[in-house]
């Protein structure tokens, strides 16, 4: 206790100016020469005496300032003035080297913290690794999801799980005062969230036999969900809310951490109940694969084991099945690698690309210290001949790289900040909802701690590059700034492979990007053949109850075209059963009236609209004519196709008047086709077009369908009026995914993998870019250091200024070609890996490669003009004199 | 000149308390003189390493120190002993006659065969 009360006085005696004790020491003398004039001694004498009695002014002075702070400390607040001062004289340098410090360190904790919340921080299971994700295998897919009895089985005949679930996503209509919404939700077995161990936070869990088909209707809703829509009331409890026209009792809320990202945002958690009275449904049918199993392995079981058991019991079950369970057998995963597998690579991937970022600003800032320690031989020499240990020395130098890296962390993890809003950014809406365990995402004490230690790793690295030089300081040969060591040889070797590897690196990197930026601008330049702009699209649901029969849904569909068209800032409105600009697919094999028919797949995508859907989009129609409102189930049913499947299947011929079916030619499915329109691009912006035929909706009507809407004024201000619309025609009806056509097309899987991928590249690009100048430029100035005394005789014997640019410039042109030149090649082999996602850009497009080496070249010798302009501005007489 | 004894690690401290106990508050030259002269004048003391252990005390609160002025009008810093300190004293006290006793005992039996 009393140590510690002194030390702090030691401590606060380090910042505070001690002039008390020089008053007190005069008052001691005053009065020692007073007693001794007192007893007879002249004053001077009397002054001698006081002060040998004393034992010398400044020793006493010392020895209280040692005592009254902590000497060590104090020389290390003296040591830390002078690194300040020393960075502050230099801004050039401090800017640089704490800036390639931050950036290395921000990038570097901002991937990390992806790592961390995915792979690293836990799942909020009990005991997560112990859980399987378990289902069922054919011979095509390798995880098939589980049929209902099969589940029975597997749950009541395996010796491996303590327990065993299932569960599969369920979308519901929720009643809410806007209108009915589509909500994601859940239908698991009772037991899912025990096998979890999750337990609700209010509530209760399903109890044992709650999914069984006689069992009352309960919901468990997410924390999310019960915030929202239950304003986070905790008699929420024993409410009833209604999903698709069906009460379920709430019974319990779930935890705000529990994620299950199989489930994406699940809201509502029902039960099973499978419709078992129901034959021919889903759940009634053992071959009818709907479900994904969740267990958890019992103690000492290991997962093989789990699998073999399974296996046995699939083995079983096909001989007992024959019909259905013919070839079905068992897969495991790990529950971790369903939720986290995908994004693994890609993360380690990214971890991996900042790590070799963060290495390279490190060499680079240790490369800049020691040019400098090369400028401050003199000046180290001059304090090691005045005595000054070499652990003093070495210990300016970790100061020095201490207070850099310190610096560079903190501006570091506020990049990192800021960084992670922009990747977060990056991921579309509907694929971070199935990554829950972004959600909070940052810098949490593992990630801080992370930070700490790439900074300790740095701080030595800058400590230790300095002080192995010192090492070799010769005090005479300092002062003397005569014939340099081989050791800076050797590191303007290193340095020159370290700079062309950087610069390759930039390139490489650069030609990425700039190849990426390429096919992502010729991405979206790809023609639709309709007008993408001022168009909202959102997906109807309408209850099967009332429009489940055809003349109801008809009217239903003629009822909403002329609501939404009369509503302000709308020119005209169109259903769709799928959108364009989305997939291939949903597809019919089609056979032509009066053709020889050999059985061959004639396969064409079909698509459902409405009769203004042609003129909605402002497609062209290039023969024939377009759907009436009027043609309905009365009439013939009479198709409309596309350019590609008129060139396909009818070359040289007219194909309006022509019929086709399906491939029994079935009465029904004869239809005529009426028209041809241009080829509307309904797959990927980047995928090729497929033959396609439009059918009216009026003829073959649906319950779900797209609304496409062509608006006169900005989409986003119609949205609101559109959905009131639709409510006020039924208030039951669903809207969901209200966005505009553009948008759709800019978060499309194609354009975001595009999109995103070159804005990481790029990124990574611009860091190693930066990187490698200033890399070329640490190396190129402290090879000018080196050579001051050789560029001194040069110009001393007559060498022009320019001479001397040349002679600097041209060392580094040789280390920037070599770098572009290896560059290019690595590039090209780069780019021809990654082609896939390139679109209308060879991996060798001769622009993108002159942009990046001029860039590339251009920056060079900037990088390398600032130690040219030093060298050549080297005084002669200076330099020679410092012999 | 005679041979004088150099002061003893730790036991300065020792002295200044006692010092400050027997006479009570006291400037730093005054400690130094009554510590010479106490001695008999036998110890060899620089006046000057009185300060930093002053100031060690006062660091672990046994003292405390305040400006006033001397009998001869000078300024003067003076140092008064806290009740701590004064505890402290008799704790250093009994352990210096304890360990002083336990030497003596060493040399007992050589005195009566001198």
């Amino acid at each position: 206790m009393r140590k510690l009360r002194a030390l702090l006085l030691r401590l606060k005696g380090l910042f505070s100016k001690n002039d008390d004790f020089a008053d007190e020491l005069e008052s001691h003398l005053q009065m020692h020469i007073d007693d001794n004039i007192r007893a007879g001694m002249s004053p001077q004498d009397a002054r001698r005496d006081a002060l040998m009695k004393l034992g010398g002014l400044d020793q006493t002075k010392e020895a209280y300032r040692d005592r009254a702070t902590i000497p060590f400390l104090e020389s290390l607040v003296q040591d830390l003035r002078f690194t300040l001062r020393q960075l502050r004289k230099n801004p050039a340098f401090t800017i640089t080297a704490t800036t390639m410090i931050a950036l290395g360190i921000g990038a570097s904790v901002a991937i990390f913290a992806f790592v961390d919340a995915a792979l690293i921080k836990p799942l909020p299971y009990q005991n997560p690794s112990r859980l399987l994700f378990v289902t069922e295998s054919n011979r095509d897919i390798p995880h098939a999801a589980i049929s209902y009895f099969d589940y029975l089985d597997w749950k009541k005949q395996n010796r491996v799980f303590d327990s065993m679930d299932v569960y599969g996503p369920r979308g519901f209509a929720v009643n809410t005062s806007a209108g009915a919404e589509m909500v994601p939700g859940a239908r698991t077995s009772d037991g899912f969230f025990r096998t979890l161990g999750v337990t609700p936070v209010l509530g209760r869990d399903f109890y044992q036999g709650e999914d069984l088909p006689e069992a009352p209707q309960t919901v468990i809703l997410s924390y999310a969900s019960w915030q929202k829509r239950f304003g986070g009331k905790s008699d929420v409890i024993g409410q009833s809310v209604t999903l698709y026209e069906v009460p379920y009792t709430i019974i319990g809320v779930l935890p705000q951490n529990f994620h299950f990202a199989p489930l994406e945002n699940a809201e509502f958690w029902t039960t099973l109940h499978p419709a078992l009275h129901l034959a021919g449904t889903c759940d009634a049918r053992r071959s009818c694969h709907y479900l994904n199993g969740l267990a958890r392995l019992k103690e000492g079981v290991s997962a093989e084991a789990a699998l073999a058991d399974l296996k046995r019991i699939a083995k079983d079950l096909e001989a007992q099945y024959p019909d259905s369970n013919r070839d079905q057998g068992a897969t495991v995963a790990p529950l971790s690698e369903i939720i986290v597998g995908d994004v693994k690579p890609i993360l380690l991937l990214l971890l991996g690309g900042v790590g070799l970022l963060l290495l390279i600003a490190c060499i680079n800032v240790a490369s800049l210290l020691l040019v400098r320690s090369e400028t401050r031989r003199r000046e180290l020499s001059v304090r090691r001949a005045l005595g000054a240990t070499r652990t003093r020395l070495i210990r300016q130098f970790v100061i020095e790289g201490l207070v850099i890296v310190a610096v560079g962390t903190i501006a570091g993890l506020v990049s990192s900040y800021w960084a992670m809003q922009i990747l977060n950014g990056l991921i579309p809406k509907d694929m971070m909802v199935g990554m829950p365990y972004f959600d909070d995402l940052g810098l949490n004490p593992r990630v801080l701690m992370f930070a700490l230690v790439l900074a300790g790793f740095a701080t030595a690295l800058f400590s230790l590059s300095p002080a192995l030089r010192l090492s070799t300081l010769d005090v005479r040969e300092g002062m003397a700034e005569g014939a340099r060591g081989s050791a800076g040889k050797a590191w303007t070797r290193i340095g020159s492979k370290l700079v062309i590897l950087e610069l390759t690196t930039a390139m490489v990197l650069l030609v990425g990007a700039g190849l990426l930026a390429k096919s992502f601008h010729r991405l979206l330049q790809v023609d639709t053949n309709f007008e993408t702009r001022n168009l909202v699209t959102m997906r109807l649901r309408a209850p099967l109850s009332t429009y489940g029969e055809d003349p109801q849904a008809v009217a239903l569909q003629r009822n909403l075209v002329a609501e939404i068209r009369t509503l302000p800032g709308v020119s005209s409105v169109a259903l769709a059963d799928t959108l364009p600009v989305n997939f291939n697919g949903n597809t019919d094999w089609i056979r032509f009236v009066g053709r020889a028919y050999g059985g061959e797949h004639n396969e064409v995508n079909q698509r459902g609209v409405s009769s203004d859907y042609f003129t909605t989009l402002q497609a062209n129609l290039l023969r024939g004519r377009m759907f009436t409102d009027a043609e309905d189930q009365s009439k013939p049913q009479v198709v409309v196709i596309n350019q590609t499947l008129a060139k396909k299947y009818f070359p040289g011929e007219d194909p309006v008047g022509q019929r086709f079916g399906d491939t029994q030619l079935t009465p029904k499915s004869i239809k005529e086709i009426v028209g041809i329109v241009d080829d509307i691009r309904e797959g990927p912006l980047e995928s090729e077009i497929w033959p396609a035929y439009y059918y009216s909706l009026n003829q073959q009507p649906d319950i779900t369908y797209w609304v496409v809407a062509r608006t006169s004024q900005a989409e986003q201000s119609v949205m609101p009026a559109l959905a009131d619309a639709i409510h006020r025609i039924d208030s039951r009806i669903t809207v969901s995914y209200m966005t505009t056509m553009t948008a759709r097309i800019n978060e499309s899987p194609t354009v975001y993998l595009r999109r995103s991928s070159t804005w990481l590249v790029g990124g990574f690009a611009a860091v190693a870019l930066l990187l490698g100048v200033v890399g070329l430029y640490g190396v190129i100035a402290y090879s000018v250091s080196q050579r001051t005394r050789e560029i001194g005789v040069r110009i001393a014997l007559g060498a022009q200024r320019g001479t001397v640019y040349r002679l600097i410039l041209k060392e580094a042109g040789v280390l920037a070609l070599a770098g572009i030149v290896i560059g290019t090649g690595c590039a090209i082999v780069a780019a021809s890996l990654m082609r896939k996602l390139l679109f209308g850009t060879p991996p060798w497009d001769i622009t993108t490669l002159v942009c990046v080496a001029v860039v590339l070249g251009v920056s060079a010798l900037l990088a390398s003009f600032l130690p040219a302009r030093r060298a050549a501005s080297v005084d002669p007489i200076s330099a020679l004199r410092a012999e | 000149m005679t041979a004088k004894t150099e002061i003893w690690q730790g036991t300065l401290a020792l002295m200044i308390l006692k010092t400050l106990d027997a006479l009570g508050p006291l400037h730093g030259y005054g400690i130094a003189r009554r510590i010479e002269q106490t001695s008999g004048d036998l110890l060899s003391l620089n006046y000057g390493t009185l300060y930093p252990s002053l100031l060690k005390l006062e660091q672990e609160g046994w003292i405390v120190s305040e400006w006033g002025v001397s009998e001869n009008n000078r300024k003067a810093k003076f140092y008064k002993l806290t009740r701590s300190g004064r505890k402290q004293l008799e704790r250093e006290a009994k352990e210096w006659n304890q360990t002083t006793a336990i030497v003596a005992r060493f040399f007992a039996p050589q005195e009566e065969h001198s």
